[in-house]
């Protein structure tokens, strides 16, 4: 990925849409510390921003709280202009789906780790398309055996290409990354990248065919608003939280600065460029 | 058969062992001599306030003292339960005191309605229904603490995997349910490892009391196997329940983790 390249909004067939917003997002831990503070964000259609700050700025918080991971003190999540019912967080959290920084894998084999999100409720009829994991690890340099390597066995990257491509091969509509590419070397990032944009770039389902019919008409009944046809696709989104300023270059949009759990700037690419400048 | 009643002299006899004990920390220079002295003290003056408890009890042969002496015994083990645990969060005591209380109460009432004669209780209530509610609550304790301990252990040192299983769509129960059937069946263990041997390496209290008390060996094998199913039964259902309060204290309705609620006791 050589830059984040235009918003395709034009699947959409309009203007910018709000896909997520987190509106005014507060959160204060137990001795009162406040640790997100009135935080806003939108993400449009076919949109790439990074969320860039200082140690302690609240970065991760931000996507836990966007993936409705922590209680909120103030503020709310909308997705595709509706808030999220409590009945259809899991839904939710499938549509807009937050990958841990510290790659996460549970025992046994690579491929268990890629089945697992298909044995939850929200996977419907989901099921895992080997084919397509299998030609996205060959292109990251892991072809062969890596399905069936014990995840014990793998390097701190490896872990990180699973992780990523376990979201991956979910479909979101949004993916929240933090720091994906951290343990990757070079070329592998490089790889990764690319492989993000090419995800990028194929449209998303708006309305996902298999969610279970118990959660989707529960979120349903909850929403004010009519939704969009079932057939319609979208682009898709990403909120990446990056230390690396080449890969907030090449990869987003926008970047949104953060620090001391508050927005405290907002850059466009062509902005970046010129302060670079 | 004939029953011997111990004199006070011969439980001081049997008492004065505890001199065994002392020689032993002694020479050893185990340092356990004060806490030997206090221990021993402790079981005679324990025991002989619960025979004057149950003596005065059985004198008045009331359903309301009984049912108020089991109310307080099944308190008290669900506070222990909690007792011995490492880690705590809001709403454990009443995690355990439910728990406890609705396992043991149940277990009690099938025993006294389904299994031992009514007519044989009736009489004198508290003959049957102390001694068996207490059996049942030592073991049901046991059980909800090691379960409650291994939940909350668990998702503290595995809050990554929890928080894992979430982001990629489960729902709440989905998130927990490795975590607490695993510790339900830690609380499980312990009853099932004591069937599995019993008669073979150990001989239970409750049937060596009957047959020195002159109870037919016979009949107090089949009290013996009642009670052990009794105890299972009252264990797997505390543990259960107390497992299952657990999570709903530590998952919301939004199927977020309350990871910070769980504290580690100091100590």
């Amino acid at each position: 990925m050589t830059n984040p390249g235009p918003r395709t909004d034009s699947l959409s067939g309009g203007a910018h849409s709000p896909v997520l917003e987190a509106n005014h997002l507060r959160r204060v831990a137990d001795e009162g510390t406040v640790l997100l503070d009135d935080v806003s964000l939108r993400v449009d259609e076919g949109e790439a921003v990074g969320i860039t700050g200082p140690p302690g700025a609240g970065k991760t918080l931000l996507l836990r709280a966007i993936a409705l991971l922590d209680p909120l003190d103030g503020g709310e999540v909308r997705f595709q202009g509706r808030p999220v019912v409590a009945d259809a967080v899991p839904a939710f959290r499938r549509k807009v789906l937050y990958v841990q920084q510290r790659p996460i894998l549970v025992e046994g084999t690579v491929r268990d780790n890629l089945l697992l999100p298909f044995s939850f409720e929200s996977a419907g009829s989901g099921s895992f398309d080997e084919a397509r994991i299998g030609r996205w690890f060959e292109a990251l340099g892991r072809g062969g055996q890596f399905l069936d390597r014990s995840v014990a066995d793998l390097s701190g990257g490896e872990s990180q290409i699973v992780s990523l491509l376990r979201a991956l091969q979910l479909d979101p509509a949004v993916l929240l990354l933090d720091e994906p590419t951290s343990s990757l070397d070079d070329r592998t990032r490089m790889r990764a990248e690319s492989l993000l944009s090419d995800w990028l770039l194929h449209p998303w389902e708006g309305e996902a065919p298999a969610e279970p019919t118990s959660i989707r008409s529960l979120a349903l009944e909850a929403q004010a608003e009519p939704r969009p046809p079932a057939s319609q696709t979208m682009p898709r989104c990403v909120v990446i939280i990056t230390h690396d300023a080449a890969q907030a270059k090449r990869m987003c949009h926008r970047r949104v600065r953060l620090a001391g759990g508050r927005v405290v700037g907002e850059d466009s690419q062509e902005q970046a460029r010129e302060q670079e400048a | 058969m004939s029953y011997h009643d111990l004199s006070a002299f011969d439980v001081a006899v049997a008492a004065s062992l505890i001199l065994i004990n002392g020689a032993i920390s002694l020479a050893l220079g185990l340092g356990m001599e004060r806490r030997l002295a206090i221990a021993a003290v402790r079981t005679v003056v324990q025991l002989l306030l619960l025979g004057w408890v149950l003596k005065w009890i059985f004198a008045a042969s009331q359903w309301s003292t009984v049912v108020g002496l089991m109310l307080v015994m099944s308190a008290i083990a669900g506070v222990s339960a909690i007792r011995r645990t490492e880690r705590r969060y809001p709403g454990v005591w009443s995690t355990s005191v439910t728990a406890v209380m609705a396992s043991s109460w149940f277990v009690l009432a099938v025993a006294l309605t389904g299994v031992i004669s009514p007519e044989a209780w009736s009489a004198n209530p508290a003959q049957y229904a102390i001694p068996l509610m207490g059996m049942i609550l030592g073991n049901t304790l046991n059980g909800v603490s090691l379960g409650l301990d291994r939940l909350t252990e668990e998702l503290t040192a595995r809050r990554g995997e929890v928080e894992l299983r979430l982001c990629l769509g489960a729902t709440r129960w989905e998130a927990a349910r490795p975590f607490v059937t695993n510790a339900v069946r830690t609380g499980m263990v312990p009853i099932i490892n004591s069937m599995m041997v019993v008669g073979l390496v150990s001989l239970p209290g409750m049937m060596t009391g009957q047959i020195l008390a002159g109870a037919q060996p016979m009949a107090a094998v089949r009290y013996q196997i009642v009670i052990m199913f009794l105890i299972a039964a009252g264990t797997a259902l505390g543990t259960t329940t107390a497992v299952l309060l657990g999570y709903r204290c530590l998952f919301n309705r939004q199927h977020q983790f309350l990871a910070g609620q769980i504290r580690k006791v100091k100590g």
